[in-house]
């Protein structure tokens, strides 16, 4: 988002030259100028357009599906690229689409194929009952465009975001390239006018003392030191605030932990191994006998992929299994003998950090705000060593505060969470029209005191 | 009756110029210069160049350890994770508080391994979940850095390390064998496995020794009903209540029952006048005194004479001296209104003496109160030791008769009545062990060292009244290397069982099975039903000779001393505990000392300090520096200087000295140079210790010494509407006084709507639309014994800040209780009642400190809370200026350690921080922290939450849960530790809830601090009624009713 800033902020330096343009009678004409400087506006307006419904559906799509589906291939469920040509099109019906979503048990009763799914794949999908129709549509045309560009072609991968920053990135070049084209030309103008001027004085004969040099110009300097006072301010603030903050933060682990390997390939769900994050603020990183669970029988790595760490190096798998044996005190040729009470902690390298004065908990927002770990976490089950996903800034809390809805108490259904069942006047605002839903902000998820104390 | 003032300080009673002027400016803060010197600013310590290098430097470096990388945190499970933990996530351990013959059963929450705060247990019949100060405080005892770590031996003048307990088990054996006679001395065991241990335990002599001896009701009883002990009082059942100095409600006994109970008919609800009436006859102002309907002073050596005085107008068969007339004149009024009311009184007495006791026991039987007020079917076993016996012990250690002595509880060194003799007798002895956790004054003098745990790491049982079992469980492994003192007898007795075992075998045996036993320890109480109320039969005969051994005994002096405890510090036990330490006393609102309390006619005889009618310098030179006059106290041979606070209300003659004060240095810099210790005036009688002393000589030293008072840096600027008290009589006549007040600002100020809140002001409103929190302060239950702001102090993370910061009124309690003196308009010391207001940030709906922050960090919530956002504040500190309730509070100083430079605690030219600082901010101390709140950095406001943390917990759970919150899912820590119930907190939307009942049925004396500036708080008081038969003078009539 920030790249959209540079030409928002160039464009007042633009509307300072077109102001001197005019007193000093351009030879180019103010209409071009504003052509031009509308011009961008509309192109940065489209652009942030267009991005916006597409940053829609990929949302919906990480935070609902992604835990189970992925475009390209079979994980969970099945895979979801060019589903609306299955079963001759029906999907292509979201009315059909809604249903199915909604209560998978109650459709599959009359659906031969959803039930050859569960057959195949073991289970039924979980129902999605606050799901919409446009919601649903933003999923699958983003569904659908993604499957269009190919595996290759931005997939659902968490590193997805990048080509759009790229084309932010050119178009900030450009506007840039631009800018600064036009304030090379309107130096030259005003060189030449000033030149013009004085022909002209000679031939009228109108004494003028000489003019000053353009880099002793009082209104040169100036532009020149708002313009490095406003670009400079800009990033010094931008600095300032990213002080701190680990966004894309990838430590190396004491030990070469996969997530793609565990909760990718197989499958194994966050909660197991983060349990707590249920019913704690914390969502407690596992602890050494909960691994030895599975891996006092699995003590080599031989059927998954080829692991390589971030600078490209191959992980030999088993010496790392190797490695929690050593923590666990276990030795994998006499099992039978592991006590897990001599078991030592191991000392990972924390990377999700809060400040001191924010009160996050983690089972505030996953039982009771019912949000998907990936929401915040990222595709998890894609990284190999896990990166901070999220900025966790104020204002990323904040924006998902201000949108997110509330599982509100409905009266006269009675779904919802019952605990809002006292909030009289938002049942009457909804009843009458005047809200549509309830979002955390309604019930103070903006307050201060809901995060710090 | 003539006009009442309401005042706080002598300042404001006489209500001066300066006076005004002081309030004025309420910020009275020295800039921190040093004096400026002939040779100009640039040669002084700090000259105008430096400062300006340092602001470079400072600003240069404080971008440079921002930018610099941010360090690499790490997150280290468990490595085999017992599977009932769940880190972040508190665990509730019902145990019991025990500290001597002091009984609290509590709940303590236990946040990832470390116990962090107390909670009363509400199962237990008799406390109902209060608490005391000393209860709530004792978590940090746990993590105190003067603990001893390990067993120790005297070694020449030094203690040496005992590496095991198996080779200090083999020394003690070795030493032990064939020595004569060894006793255990303790304080007051109530637990029946470690008293079965003791009995068994072969040829051991055990002694019991309280600090506050309560022998002389122990032995007037067994004179009168053949039983050496203490009966269950029932203050509930009493409408007429006389106490003879007992301070019941602040360390009397049992006082978390008491008050509890003592309330019970004192909550005036809607058009109910029935209260109880209580009497107080002391010689200074002591917290219960502060409580009762009518207070009459007397000289300490008086109390028998009074006693007899008044079982003689009741017709006890006795001549009583003469007293004073107007003493004589109240005697006979109470005298008629107890036998108007006889069976519903109670008479009780805080004097050790066993003839007043006798006499004491005489009046209650000839009012019938046994069976209704007092009950025999149940007993207290809180104080149980004898004077005479550790006399005897003393004697027969000088003799040589008693080889070896363990100590347990008991610190004679420090609060025996001869401490020297005590000192020099166990020299004599071949061995002397000590239990003590600390290295205190007796345990200096002992050979071995085998400190015990502290009850958070103990299992154990107390039995406070018969029939009542509280249990206590370890909520901590034991953090040193300590052991409980009972598996050391049991060891050295030549058992293989260590206390735990014996514990659990005991009571399995004892309940049934190890399944009831479990539920026994859940719930940390068992309670059988008590045997069928038995009245013993009363034996009229010893009260005869008690009369005349009162009637013999006479004042010999001009001036009398009396003995009292301070509801922090009690005899000293808990003395360093930095939060008691800085509590403020209720009455004198003074921290961090003891000091002699005077009554205004004494100062102007002693010290020319003349408060009643002086000139306004002198009353300021004196009330307003915190430097007091200092005064050597003699009696005999003993002798101490302490400085002065005088108090309105004293007995003339008397000047009164708080116990449990200079202590060891051993004890930790905390207590090193806090008062005197004033256990050396008491003295034996020969049959019991009387905590008085009938002749002391006073002179004044000519030296100052500084005292840290609260509360008399902030005023209301004659507001008196802050406090509403008035007569019961007068409440009579005119029951909606207050309500009239409340319905004329809505009359006057909202005649259009009559809307009050809305119309009273430009501002526009906030809406809730779901919760709105709410609290209600009863000041009529309140007894002031400061449980709440311990409580505040522990859930908080409330900072410590030491006596030097305190006296340059940077104290940072979230509440405090004010403290204010109803006396005649014309004379100070006509004290007619103190009221006590615990006062806490009001939660304004229209809030003054809102309007003038510049960076919006304090703002209001929808759920009407005035949030604090610590990171967003600057220090402005406009919203404490703007505050008319002055409860909000600065970090002057880098007090918790949260900032990010480490040396910020250093502070070298100013704001020099005490030792008590820097231990509180040691690794083991901040064990204590809470985790949930953010420990507030230098410079930023902070100030009463309404518990945050709680409410935000509180609705979480109820949301996991999917269903309504319910009423007492969020209790604010000060609500959970008030034994008397004064402050209750809840959701006011909820139609159901106590905080909306309550104010339902308590509209007449219902009201808002300061309603008609139109704060709107969300706290309410109710009116504090004294139940008298004052009634206003007629032309007063609507001045009073403002």
């Amino acid at each position: 988002m920030c790249f959209y800033s540079i030409p928002v902020l160039l464009l007042p330096t633009n509307c300072t030259l077109s102001t001197f343009f005019r007193s000093t009678a351009s030879m180019i004409s103010e209409k071009y100028i504003y052509q031009k400087l509308s011009l961008c506006f509309f192109v940065f307006i489209a652009v942030l357009n267009i991005d916006l419904s597409a940053q829609d559906g990929k949302i919906l799509f990480n935070s609902k599906c992604a835990s189970c589906h992925n475009v390209f291939k079979n994980t969970t469920g099945p895979a979801l690229g060019g589903f609306q040509e299955r079963e001759n099109g029906k999907w292509t019906d979201t009315k059909e689409l809604l249903k199915w979503v909604k209560n998978p048990p109650a459709y599959m009763e009359h659906d031969a194929y959803t039930k050859g799914l569960k057959a195949q794949f073991g289970s039924i999908m979980q129902s999605f009952s606050d799901i919409t129709e446009p919601e649903l549509v933003a999923i699958a045309s983003y569904v659908n465009t993604t499957f269009q560009k190919g595996p290759g072609g931005g997939t659902t991968t968490a590193t997805s975001s990048e080509p759009n920053e790229e084309t932010d990135g050119r178009n900030a070049i450009l506007f840039g390239i631009i800018s600064l084209i036009m304030a090379v030309i309107a130096m030259i103008l005003m060189q030449v006018n000033s030149n013009l001027k004085k022909l002209s004085d000679d031939v009228e004969g109108v004494l003028r003392p000489e003019p000053t040099p353009f880099y002793k110009n009082k209104i040169y300097i100036s532009v020149v030191a708002i313009a490095f006072f406003v670009v400079g301010g800009f990033y010094v603030t931008k600095g300032a605030i990213g002080f701190g903050r680990q966004k894309e933060y990838q430590p190396h682990q004491p030990i070469f932990y996969s997530h793609k390997v565990h909760a990718g390939i197989n499958q194994i769900n966050c909660l197991y191994c983060h349990g707590n994050a249920m019913e704690s603020k914390h969502a407690t990183i596992p602890s050494t006998n909960v691994c030895m669970n599975c891996h006092k029988a699995i003590t080599s790595y031989e059927k998954g992929p080829k692991l390589f760490d971030e600078e490209g190096k191959e992980i030999n798998g088993t010496a790392e299994i190797a490695k929690l044996h050593k923590y666990a005190r276990f030795d994998p040729k006499n099992p039978a003998a592991w006590d897990p009470s001599k078991a030592q902690p191991i000392s990972w390298v924390k990377i999700h950090n809060l400040p001191d004065h924010v009160y996050f908990n983690h089972s505030q927002h996953i039982k009771a705000g019912n949000v998907q770990c990936q929401t915040c976490h990222g595709e998890i089950t894609k990284m190999d060593e896990v990166f901070q996903f999220s900025e966790l800034s104020m204002s990323w809390c904040i924006n998902c505060h201000r949108d997110t809805k509330v599982n509100f108490y409905d009266e006269e259904k009675g779904t919802g969470n019952k605990f809002y069942s006292i909030y009289e006047k938002f049942h009457n605002d909804l009843k009458s029209g005047k809200m549509d839903s309830v979002t955390v902000k309604d019930i103070g998820g903006l307050e201060c005191q809901k995060c710090h104390y | 009756m003539s006009e009442n003032k309401y005042w706080q300080g002598f300042g404001e009673f006489s209500g001066k110029e300066e006076y005004e002027q002081r309030i004025q400016n309420e910020f009275q803060e020295e800039l921190p210069f040093e004096e400026k010197n002939d040779k100009g600013w640039l040669d002084a310590a700090t000259p105008r160049r430096d400062f300006l290098k340092y602001l470079g430097f400072s600003t240069a470096a404080a971008s440079l350890a921002a930018g610099c990388k941010v360090p690499v945190k790490q997150a280290i499970p468990f490595g085999n994770k017992p599977a009932e933990m769940v880190p972040g996530v508190a665990k509730y351990y019902a145990t019991t508080y025990v500290q001597d013959g002091d009984v609290v059963p509590i709940v303590a929450k236990v946040r990832d391994g470390r116990p962090i705060k107390i909670e009363g247990n509400t199962l237990s019949s008799f406390t109902k979940g209060g608490t005391t100060a000393r209860a709530q405080a004792s978590v940090l005892d746990l993590y105190d850095t003067n603990r001893l770590t390990h067993p120790k031996r005297k070694v020449g003048d030094k203690f040496e390390e005992i590496p095991t307990f198996e080779q200090l088990d083999q020394m003690i054996i070795a030493a032990m064998s064939g020595v004569k006679n060894p006793v255990l001395l303790t304080s007051t065991i109530t637990s029946p496995s470690t008293k079965d241990i003791i009995a068994k335990y072969p040829g051991l002599k055990h002694v019991q020794y309280d600090a506050d001896s309560f022998t002389g009701i122990l032995l007037a009883n067994e004179m009168c009903f053949g039983k050496k002990s203490i009966p269950s009082y029932n203050f509930s059942n009493a409408k007429v209540i006389v106490s003879f100095g007992a301070d019941f409600l602040g360390t009397w006994l049992s006082p978390v029952e008491f008050s509890r109970q003592y309330v019970q008919n004192r909550k005036l609800k809607d058009a109910s006048f029935e209260m109880s009436k209580h009497y107080q006859f002391e010689s200074f102002l002591s917290t219960t005194g502060a409580s009762a309907d009518v207070r009459l002073t007397h000289r300490p050596s008086e109390t028998g004479a009074v006693v007899l005085a008044l079982y003689a107008a009741l017709g006890g068969n006795s001549t009583a001296p003469s007293i004073d007339k107007k003493l004589q004149t109240a005697i006979d009024k109470i005298a008629s209104e107890l036998k108007a009311n006889s069976k519903h009184t109670l008479v009780v007495s805080g004097s050790n003496d066993k003839n007043i006791q006798t006499v004491v026991n005489g009046i209650n039987s000839l009012l019938e109160s046994y069976g209704t007020t007092i009950d025999w079917s149940t007993t207290l076993n809180c104080r149980q030791g004898i004077d005479a016996d550790i006399n005897k012990l003393v004697a027969d250690m000088e003799s040589g008769e008693v080889d070896a002595v363990m100590i347990y509880g008991a610190n004679p060194a420090y609060d025996y009545h001869a401490a020297d003799k005590f000192s020099a007798a166990i020299k004599k002895t071949k061995i002397a062990i000590s239990f003590s956790e600390k290295l205190d004054e007796t345990s200096e003098l002992c050979t071995y060292l085998v400190p015990a745990h502290h009850y958070l790491e103990s299992w154990g049982d107390a039995e406070p009244k018969s029939n009542h079992i509280c249990f206590i469980q370890p909520t901590i492994h034991p953090l040193f290397k300590t052991r409980p003192f009972q598996t050391s007898l049991l060891k050295w007795s030549g058992s293989e069982k260590d206390y735990e075992t014996y514990f659990k075998e005991y009571w399995i045996s004892k309940i049934g099975s190890s399944i009831a036993f479990d539920a026994a320890l859940q719930s940390g109480v068992l309670e059988t039903a008590t045997t069928n109320s038995t009245t013993k039969a009363f034996n009229s005969n010893s009260i005869t000779s008690a009369a005349t051994s009162i009637s013999n005994s006479k004042p010999n002096g001009n001036i009398e001393l009396v003995l009292y405890q301070k509801v922090s510090i009690g005899t000293g036990k808990q003395a360093g505990n930095p939060w008691l330490q800085e509590l403020p006393d209720p009455i004198t609102k003074a921290t961090w000392d003891n000091y002699a309390l005077m009554s205004m006619s004494m100062a102007k005889e002693l010290l020319g300090v003349n408060l009643a009618n002086g000139t306004e310098k002198e009353i300021n030179k004196y009330e307003y520096f915190p430097e007091k006059p200092v005064v050597k106290i003699t009696s005999g041979n003993k002798e101490i200087e302490l400085p002065v606070l005088i108090l309105p209300g004293m007995n003339a003659h008397t000047i009164a000295v708080a116990v449990g004060y200079g202590r060891t240095k051993s004890l930790g810099k905390v207590v090193e140079g806090v008062g005197k210790n004033a256990s050396i005036f008491s003295s034996f009688n020969g049959t019991s210790t009387d905590y008085f002393s009938k002749n002391v000589s006073i002179s004044n030293t000519g030296k100052k010494y500084k005292i840290a008072q609260t509360q008399i840096h902030n005023s209301y600027e004659d507001r008196t509407e802050v406090v509403k008290e008035t007569s019961l009589a007068n409440f009579k006549s005119d029951p909606n006084q207050f309500k009239k007040y409340r319905d004329d600002l809505a009359k006057n100020y909202a005649p259009l709507t009559g809307d009050y809140s809305k119309e009273g002001t430009l501002y526009s409103s906030h809406e809730q639309p779901g919760l709105k929190w709410g609290m209600s302060v009863d000041m009529n239950s309140c007894v002031a014994c400061g449980a709440c702001v311990i409580a505040c102090h522990a859930e908080n993370n409330v900072p410590v800040v030491g006596k030097s910061e305190v006296v340059r009124y940077h104290d940072m309690h979230w509440i405090r209780i004010d403290r204010y003196f109803v006396s005649d308009k014309e004379n100070a010391d006509d004290l007619k009642s103190v009221v006590f207001q615990p006062m806490m940030c009001q939660h304004c709906d229209n809030a003054p400190c809102e309007n003038v922050c510049p960076v919006a960090a304090t703002n209001h919530s929808t759920e009407g809370i005035n949030q604090m956002a610590y990171n967003r504040c600057i220090g402005t500190r406009y919203c404490a200026n703007n505050c008319p309730y002055k409860v909000r509070r600065f970090n002057w100083a880098d007090y918790m350690g949260a900032d990010s430079f480490p040396n910020n605690q250093d502070q070298k030219l100013v704001g020099v921080l005490d030792p008590v600082v820097h231990q509180m901010n040691d690794d083991l101390t901040r064990m204590v922290l809470n985790p949930d709140v953010t420990v507030r950095s230098r410079g930023v406001i902070e100030k009463c939450s309404f518990c945050i943390q709680r409410v935000q917990e509180g609705k979480l759970i109820a949301k996991k849960e999917g269903r309504v919150l319910a009423d007492g899912d969020a209790k604010t820590a000060c609500m959970t530790a008030c034994p008397t119930e004064a402050i209750v907190f809840g959701n006011v939307h909820d139609k159901e809830s106590r905080i909306t009942k309550t104010r339902e049925e308590h509209k007449q004396r219902l009201f808002y601090v300061i309603e008609q500036v139109h704060t709107l708080p969300n706290v309410n008081y109710l009116a504090k009624i004294r139940n008298t038969d004052e009634l206003p003078e007629v032309e007063h009539h609507e001045e009073a009713t403002h």
